[in-house]
């Protein structure tokens, strides 16, 4: 792809990945989110951050299997995207849920399992989200800065629990989101188990692209 | 040549006009996939919007007749009939509360039949009509908490359960009552699944079945149930957490064992026998405390059984309800 094209592509995601949010809060505003606005847009960005983890984790094994290098473009504005939602998500729970009392949102977080889970899901994404900039990889250096990205992975596995364990009975999305994280973390256990396989592609792809 | 030469340049599209044009198409490249995406997440993030309109039940008992104390009516205001129809727990149409609306939109209550039987002197296949009889329909302003926090304020009608088990004649051994949803995989597409083990079953003590507030209920706001609310028959007992109100009977059975129900059976650490409401007794894994009233900004306290406990605190008197919750 060219340099152009890639633009393109990388503006076709930034706006399609705002588009949930905007309709969310387009509906917000109509009154037009059901009969529990709040319960329904905590569900809605929670939903959206595990998806976006997800396409982020998807980056890497896709450039590799398919070879197409310039996928790698987008990894750093969907991961972006997962941490926008994720902080919406805390957001609307600490504001509109809680009434922005602290003490009784630390309450909640302390006695709650699942709650742990999604903080801790929440906040390991707080360095990535900081370090994603050209500025910071440069500074950490690439080998230091994929050690410390591999937190998205404690995020992922965070969330998937999170969402599992507020379900009632009905499990089934939650192990979707299992199952896809599965593969993404099992390729990744597998290309670390057989390095030697696909050694010479990634070395140089994996580097994180530094662009203008 | 030369003049080829010239044609052809001439011909040639200048920077300008083709940027604009390579832009425009990107434009509505652009616009065009946000459409997509937005149409995507319409479908997946779906909202029921179908319509509900009932007949009317007639010679009702309006609420404000209700005795004093009797926890008939509450003075608080009651939830818009539209949230009542389109935020409903009734797994045998949808997992999604918002989904049950749409989901259900075609149920059949045709030939409706409710086989009352078990440990009583005069057992009896009801259809709809006569057990509708039994008793004049009354209007009845409950609040109804749900076991996930959220809570409303429903004008159901019905009659008290009392009534019919009146009818039927409890023999001395029974202790309970059972009672057991309609199970029809095509009519109930979520029974497909097993998210639950159906059919749906709920069960009370015999002494709470008998308490006037316990009610069979065929209507809500003055008429006849939707079948999301649980159409044409369904039990409400309004110091219990939402789920004891089983929807869509077809059986109720007397009994001298605890029945087992169905929520208890599939999680017996989170959900008990008795479920009554409890701001003490937290969910183990989140707090009962507070809830979600539908239509208010902010939480409201949970209160204990529900605000109930002047009328039926007694029917647990030294009963530990931490450890029978």
């Amino acid at each position: 792809m060219k340099e152009n094209d890639i633009r393109f592509a990388k503006l076709l995601v930034l706006v399609n990945s705002a588009v949930p949010a905007a309709l969310l809060g387009w509906d917000a505003w109509h009154h037009e989110l059901g009969a529990n606005p709040v319960n329904f847009a905590i569900l809605t960005t929670g939903l959206m951050a595990l998806i976006f983890l997800m396409l982020t984790l998807a980056v890497t094994p896709l450039r590799k299997i398919t070879g197409l290098n310039w996928l790698i473009s987008f990894r750093r504005m969907l991961g972006l995207y997962a941490f926008f939602y994720a902080c919406a998500h805390f957001l609307i729970f600490f504001s509109l849920d809680r009434g922005f009392s602290v003490s009784s949102t630390l309450h909640e977080i302390i006695k709650r399992n699942y709650l742990w889970l999604g903080i801790i899901g929440l906040l390991v994404m707080v360095p990535l989200a900081v370090t994603s900039t050209n500025a910071m990889i440069k500074r950490l250096g690439g080998k230091r800065w994929r050690t410390l990205h591999r937190l998205a992975y404690v995020a992922a596995v965070a969330g998937v629990i999170h969402y599992y364990m507020q379900v009632k009975a009905d499990v089934r999305q939650p192990l979707v989101f299992a199952a896809v994280l599965a593969i993404l973390l099992g390729y990744r256990l597998m290309v670390y188990l057989n390095p030697s396989k696909s050694a010479p592609a990634t070395t140089a792809a994996a580097r994180p692209k530094i662009e203008a | 040549m030369k003049d080829q030469n010239n044609i052809l340049r001439d011909q040639i599209t200048p920077p300008p006009v083709y940027f604009n044009r390579r832009n425009f198409i990107r434009a509505g490249v652009l616009a065009a996939s946000a459409v997509a995406t937005g149409v995507v997440y319409r479908k997946l993030n779906h909202v029921s919007t179908t319509k509900v309109k009932t007949a009317a039940i007639q010679d009702l008992t309006r609420a404000t007749h209700a005795p004093a104390n009797s926890g008939f009516t509450v003075n608080e205001p009651e939830t818009p009939f539209e949230d009542i129809t389109h935020y409903n727990n009734f797994y045998e149409f949808s997992t999604d509360k918002q989904a049950v609306a749409d989901a259900s939109a075609n149920f059949q209550t045709k030939g409706w039949q409710v086989t009352v039987g078990g440990l009583v002197n005069k057992p009896r296949v009801f259809s709809l009509e006569d057990i509708l009889k039994i008793a004049p329909p009354e209007e009845r302003i409950y609040r109804m908490r749900c076991v996930e926090a959220w809570s409303m304020v429903i004008p159901w009608v019905g009659y008290s359960l009392s009534k019919l088990l009146e009818v039927v004649e409890p023999t001395s051994e029974a202790k309970y009552v059972a009672f057991e949803t309609l199970l029809d995989p095509t009519r109930l597409p979520g029974q497909r699944s097993d998210v639950l083990k159906w059919p749906f079953v709920e069960g009370l003590r015999l002494d709470e079945a008998m308490h006037p507030l316990a009610i069979l209920a065929s209507g809500l706001y003055g008429r006849a149930l939707p079948p999301q609310d649980g159409a044409p028959i369904r039990l409400v007992v309004p110091w219990k957490y939402g789920f004891k109100g089983i929807k869509s009977i077809v059986k109720i059975t007397l009994t001298a064992d605890q029945p087992q129900t169905t929520w208890s059976e599939d999680a017996p650490d989170e959900y008990g026998f008795f479920a009554n409401v409890n701001p003490r007794k937290d969910h183990p894994r989140w707090s009962q405390a507070t809830e979600q009233r539908i239509g208010e900004s902010g939480r409201r306290p949970t209160l204990m059984f529900n605000g109930y406990e002047e009328q039926v605190g007694h029917l647990y008197a030294g009963m530990d309800l931490r450890a029978n919750f």
